[in-house]
């Protein structure tokens, strides 16, 4: 009898010390990039890392603004294409369509969620980078490889296509129905009562989710820097190549190893990536929830 | 005024349909780009055979060293990880309450843990292996993807752990077993979840590179222990299409077409299990 309540003491500690080892996880993901970026913080003020774009390691010159720029401008415009997009494919699943057209949609969907990022990469370099370079490069008058901060973006709007979806659905969804019917009986047409009741009542889950969605944008790595060109500029337009955080660590890893500071630098670019995702992520689950609770 | 609504409903309705077209012919796209490329130069010797002699600059020889790598990897990371994923589901929906502080903390940072990119995983798990004194090897790549799939398994598996009726575990307790001893009851009501769960994290294991980069390397060879180095598929496909070589790139295309098919199959039966189960549930 003794016997069965110790095992079951024993049990919950283990337990309870590998839910708090999960959690120390990310408290020692914090510490141990933070702790590694230390070198390069007392040669280099964190004020001059972020905002100098000089990145020349050999010669001590550390700046990431190329970088941060370059992540931040791919996410941003492949959000603005996939926003709407997912957006209206999401009010049309939840508003519009038979549940027949939802049955043929959601595999499509599946199949875009589940595909691993080097094969959109794959299709990057197959189909976007010769649209980019043929058709719209010609068409703005610019002679452009193909390989830009465009390319990437298409890309990577693709790939979060289905988590904002996904998202939205659920959003929608948790509208009642209530709402609507009292809109259509008003007279109301059908985007109407879309638009002034429906979009309005999930606006704040819909910011929560496409902030949720840039968080996973933001470290996306093997497809992007497939297909972005990964030149070390601030890029001017879309045409411009750019050279995103996680494309810098991926491409640099097998080098870093030759000087200190190199290695210092680049897991102070996968801080600076942390941090910002941590951010991101945390602050829109936090608000998906006070949202959920109401 | 009553023409307006009626035409700004036809312009939504068309631009509905439109994104739908567009989402239908992005994946057409995805997938008829990597079929079309890859199949006609798969061959059977292709995922039969290791890189032979002049492989990288379009010699003969395959990528079974890439399929071998992957599978180990993601076989011992999904081990691993249901070993510690299910204790921890257990813990969060039988030994915390229902509106427990430090289960709802846990809760949040395994949806944040899922939120870190892979690349942060590869860079820490590459600085503590490091420190440890373990080199790129079939472990580390296995410990990575182990961090990186944990979070998919605990959520996905918690979802549906919070959803056992209580009364099922007071009927247990009342019979006298101990809170360790109703595992057998959880685990039964949640099988389809761990199903599930496990084939999209096998999944995600499979088709990640930007973790395994760094700690499991590349090599032309099978991994004979854990302390060798892995080839992965993901990253067979990224180095042989960087190549200048034609017949090197086509072989990233036709890892490609194997790469695409493996996840198809894992990750669309994981889908159905659980939408097949999720259907019938109230």
């Amino acid at each position: 009898m003794k016997y069965r309540i110790i095992k079951d003491k024993v049990a919950g500690g283990v337990m309870t010390l590998f839910t708090l080892l999960s959690l120390i996880l990310l408290v020692a993901m914090a510490v141990g990039l933070w702790l590694k970026s230390a070198d390069i913080l007392e040669e280099h003020s964190m004020w001059n890392l972020l905002t100098a774009s000089e990145w020349k390691p050999m010669r001590n010159q550390f700046g990431f603004l190329a970088f941060i720029s370059g992540t931040f401008y791919v996410t941003g415009v492949a959000t603005v294409i996939a926003l709407p997009t997912s957006l209206l494919m999401a009010i049309f699943l939840t508003e519009y369509s038979r549940s027949t057209v939802r049955r043929y949609i959601y595999p499509l969907l599946d199949i875009l969620a589940s595909l691993p990022s080097v094969i959109f990469g794959v299709w990057g370099t197959l189909v976007i980078v010769p649209i980019v370079s043929d058709i719209i490069g010609p068409a703005v008058g610019t002679a452009t490889s193909g390989y830009t901060l465009l390319s990437g973006a298409v890309v990577l709007s693709v790939m979060i296509l289905p988590l904002l979806v996904s998202l939205f659905i659920e959003i929608l969804g948790n509208v009642e129905i209530d709402l609507r019917e009292a809109s259509l009986a008003l007279g109301a047409t059908r985007w109407q009562t879309t638009k002034h009741v429906v979009l309005k009542k999930g606006l704040p889950g819909i910011i929560a989710s496409t902030v949720l969605a840039i968080s996973r944008a933001l470290g996306e790595t093997i497809a992007v820097l497939m297909v972005c060109g990964n030149l070390i500029i601030i890029p001017d337009s879309l045409l411009d190549a750019c050279y995103p955080i996680p494309a810098l660590i991926a491409n640099n890893y097998g080098e870093m190893l030759s000087l200190p500071l190199y290695e210092s630098a680049l897991m102070f670019a996968a801080f600076i990536l942390f941090f910002i995702v941590l951010v991101f992520n945390l602050g829109a689950r936090l608000y998906l929830k006070t949202i959920k609770t109401e | 005024m009553k023409k307006a609504k009626y035409i700004e409903e036809k312009i939504f309705r068309f631009l509905m349909v439109l994104s739908l077209i567009l989402v239908a012919g992005f994946v057409f796209s995805v997938l008829w780009s990597i079929f079309s490329k890859g199949i006609p130069v798969l061959t059977w010797e292709m995922v039969t055979s290791l890189p032979g002699s002049g492989f990288y600059v379009g010699k003969q020889g395959g990528f079974l060293n890439a399929i071998v790598g992957s599978v180990y990897i993601v076989l011992g990371a999904t081990f691993l990880g249901l070993l510690i994923s299910i204790p921890v589901v257990f813990y969060l929906s039988v030994y915390l309450k229902k509106d427990s502080r430090f289960g709802s903390i846990a809760r949040l940072a395994f949806d944040v843990l899922f939120g870190v990119p892979s690349i942060v995983y590869g860079a820490f798990a590459f600085t503590i292996m490091i420190v440890v004194g373990i080199r790129a090897s079939l472990l580390g790549g296995i410990l990575v993807e182990t961090l990186l799939i944990v979070p998919i398994l605990i959520r996905s598996m918690d979802e549906v752990a919070r959803t056992i009726p209580k009364e099922l575990l007071e009927t247990a307790y009342s019979l006298g077993a101990t809170k360790i001893e109703t595992i057998g009851v959880v685990i039964r009501q949640i099988a389809p979840a761990i199903a599930t769960a496990t084939l999209l994290s096998v999944g995600r294991a499979m088709g990640d590179a930007a973790g395994v980069m760094f700690t499991a390397g590349f090599t032309d060879y099978i991994p004979e222990s854990l302390t060798d180095k892995a080839a992965t598929l993901p990253l067979s496909v990224f180095f042989q299409l960087s190549a200048p070589q034609i017949e090197v790139q086509n072989r990233a295309y036709a890892a490609a077409v194997v790469l695409t098919v493996i996840i198809l199959i894992i990750s669309l039966s994981g889908r159905f299990i659980m939408r097949y189960f999720s259907k019938n549930k109230v």
